[in-house]
């Protein structure tokens, strides 16, 4: 069979050339904050040099970055926060996705409701009364007031994954533990949760970006240097009036960024796969 | 008696057992810490902003009940009549330019092509990298003096002299688009590539062998079947925007001249830097209605399927 002569012009035109177009919307943006993070002042601000390109590349930002801030401190608060709300929000999800989907009980129904409208609150809208609530709870000012604050949002997202997944697993092999005297929730924990794997790592993962990127309660709850989370902190804390420090900012904002990253490159296949799956099936 | 009972049960504490052998029981063991937190922690803070928004509250006072006075001031208030537009013009752009290039990129993903997880996995890095540090690489993309995208588009020559990106009212608002949509873009690709793949193989073939060219393949037979999701999509999307916050924060923060400023922006200035808490809390309920709205066509759509 002979390949059509307009065929291979027609994939240029209709594939490889918006494809390239979209690759460079999407990924421009990151070359940018990578170039000007490993560029000295006097090639950052020089406007007769090639811009796009670094002539001498250094680590200068890099170390004025750790001497004048507490980047570490915020970087760790970030790994604090997202690790211990993304477990609480797990735990949370597995029992009330299983208690979903696969439980009879009055109120299930109202209860499921409730989580998908939770899920779609936003955060702008009751962030103001919640920081009084975090006040009233002698939160304000620390990290704890994120750890309790964020589950509100991660749990409907995990529970509404995790629903979808534990349906997807046949009942069979839980209904046999049970009659071989296991009881439900030592099924739930030693048949089911091992069969849905990869949707708890999926709903773990997405949970820990979405705590890491969290940006409105942080502003609003904290307000000492050191307690800040990364995504707050490089924003207010190396922006000073007018001066803006770009090569710094643009070093921290990749030490921000590369977590996520390499996170999210490490389990890109349950992450394509998760979102492709489950994301709409709630 | 008790013995030969004990004998029968082959593990675990009486109490226990008897516990979990109800459906119900262990149904609302189960779905309990979720639904304490979100009490305490959504609920309750939900029905605060109402009350909070019927007082004059101001940081440091609790204030007294005022009745509507907040809102009524609002709607007469010009510059929160300009938050309204502002925010109607941002989500209305944003979401129709994140759905038809959303589309586009939905239809480039389903083909076949090299090295495809990793070109999908990199076309969805700008939804995972925590935003406000992105935006602040637009920032500095967009700045007045060094502007990178002034920089390129001039040494293309496709303008003639420097966009004042961030300075001019106009051009701040297709900033704040042009990041939001680069932002949104990848959720919407993903979601609607995961609604193409639904899409049975043979109706194409079928299509094909009765002469329907890709163009009216695409109007009867892809853009029906995706609509469903689509609608989904958009609906999720709309509502995220209509309450965004940190891209316009971080990048105009509301300006030049409130030139953009929306919701979300205008409720943290007035509630958190101005210390009107009872006014900042009612700009925030404007938000509600649109939730509502959203909640209930979802809602409907979901239940259709």
């Amino acid at each position: 069979m002979r390949r059509k002569p307009g065929r291979r012009l027609k994939r240029l035109l209709g594939l490889y050339l918006p494809l390239a177009a979209f690759l460079f919307f999407a990924l421009f943006p990151f070359y940018w904050m990578f170039i000007s993070s490993f560029k000295a002042n006097p090639e950052l601000y020089n406007l007769r040099a090639n811009r796009l390109w670094i002539t001498s590349p250094t680590l200068d930002q890099f170390r004025d970055l750790f001497a004048k801030t507490v980047v570490l401190q915020w970087l760790w608060n970030s790994f604090f926060v997202s690790f211990l709300t993304s477990m609480i929000a797990m735990s949370f999800g597995i029992m009330a996705g299983y208690a979903l989907a696969r439980l009879r009980f009055p109120g299930a129904q109202a209860f499921g409701l409730a989580t998908f409208i939770t899920y779609l609150v936003p955060t702008t809208l009751i962030f103001i009364p919640l920081a009084s609530v975090v006040q009233r709870l002698g939160l304000s000012n620390t990290i704890w007031s994120l750890v309790i604050t964020y589950p509100t949002f991660l749990i409907p997202f995990c529970t509404w994954m995790l629903i979808a997944y534990f349906k997807s697993i046949p009942k069979d092999m839980e209904e046999c533990a049970m009659i071989d005297g296991c009881t439900r929730i030592g099924a739930m924990i030693r048949i089911v949760l091992p069969m849905a794997i990869p949707g708890v790592i999926f709903s773990a993962m997405f949970s820990f970006t979405l705590s890491w990127n969290e940006f409105v309660y942080a502003l609003t709850f904290i307000s000492s240097t050191t307690h800040k989370t990364m995504s707050v902190a490089v924003p207010t804390e190396l922006i000073r009036g007018d001066a803006y420090f770009w090569g710094e900012l643009m070093a921290a904002s990749l030490l921000g960024s590369v977590p996520v990253a390499v996170l999210y490159s490490f389990f890109m296949e349950y992450f394509v796969s998760g979102l492709t799956a489950g994301a709409l099936k709630g | 008696m008790a013995s030969i009972a004990h004998a029968e049960r082959p593990s675990g504490l009486p109490w226990l057992r008897r516990f979990t052998a109800s459906e119900a029981l262990t149904g609302y063991f189960l779905i309990s810490p979720a639904v304490f937190l979100m009490a305490v922690l959504l609920a309750y803070p939900f029905v605060l902003a109402v009350w909070i928004s019927l007082t004059d509250r101001v940081l440091g006072e609790p204030g007294k009940f005022v009745g509507l006075a907040n809102f009524l001031k609002l709607l007469q208030d010009s510059l929160f009549r300009q938050t309204v537009w502002n925010s109607f013009v941002y989500t209305f752009s944003t979401v129709l330019l994140k759905m038809v290039l959303g589309v586009i990129l939905a239809l480039i993903l389903n083909q076949q092509m090299p090295c495809r997880n990793l070109i999908r996995g990199a076309l969805l890095l700008p939804w995972i990298v925590p935003t406000s540090l992105s935006v602040l690489t637009w920032l500095w993309m967009f700045d007045s003096l060094f502007s990178i995208v002034n920089y390129i588009l001039l040494g293309l020559g496709v303008i003639s002299r420097k966009v004042q990106w961030l300075g001019d009212p106009f051009w701040a608002m297709v900033s704040v688009i042009i990041v939001n949509t680069w932002r949104g873009l990848p959720f919407f690709a993903v979601s609607l590539l995961a609604g193409l793949m639904t899409i049975p193989k043979e109706l194409y073939e079928a299509a094909e062998t009765d002469g329907a060219r890709a163009g009216r393949q695409f109007w009867h037979i892809t853009l029906p079947l995706l609509q469903p999701v689509i609608a989904v999509v958009v609906l999720f999307s709309t509502i995220w925007t209509f309450a965004d916050f940190q891209i316009v924060y971080i990048l105009t923060h509301g300006g030049p001249i409130n030139a953009t400023q929306i919701f979300a922006t205008m409720a943290y200035d007035v509630a958190l830097v101005a210390g009107r808490i009872g006014e900042g809390s009612a700009i925030s309920l404007f938000l509600f209605p649109a939730l509502l709205v959203v909640i209930i066509l979802l809602l409907r759509y979901l239940r259709r399927e």
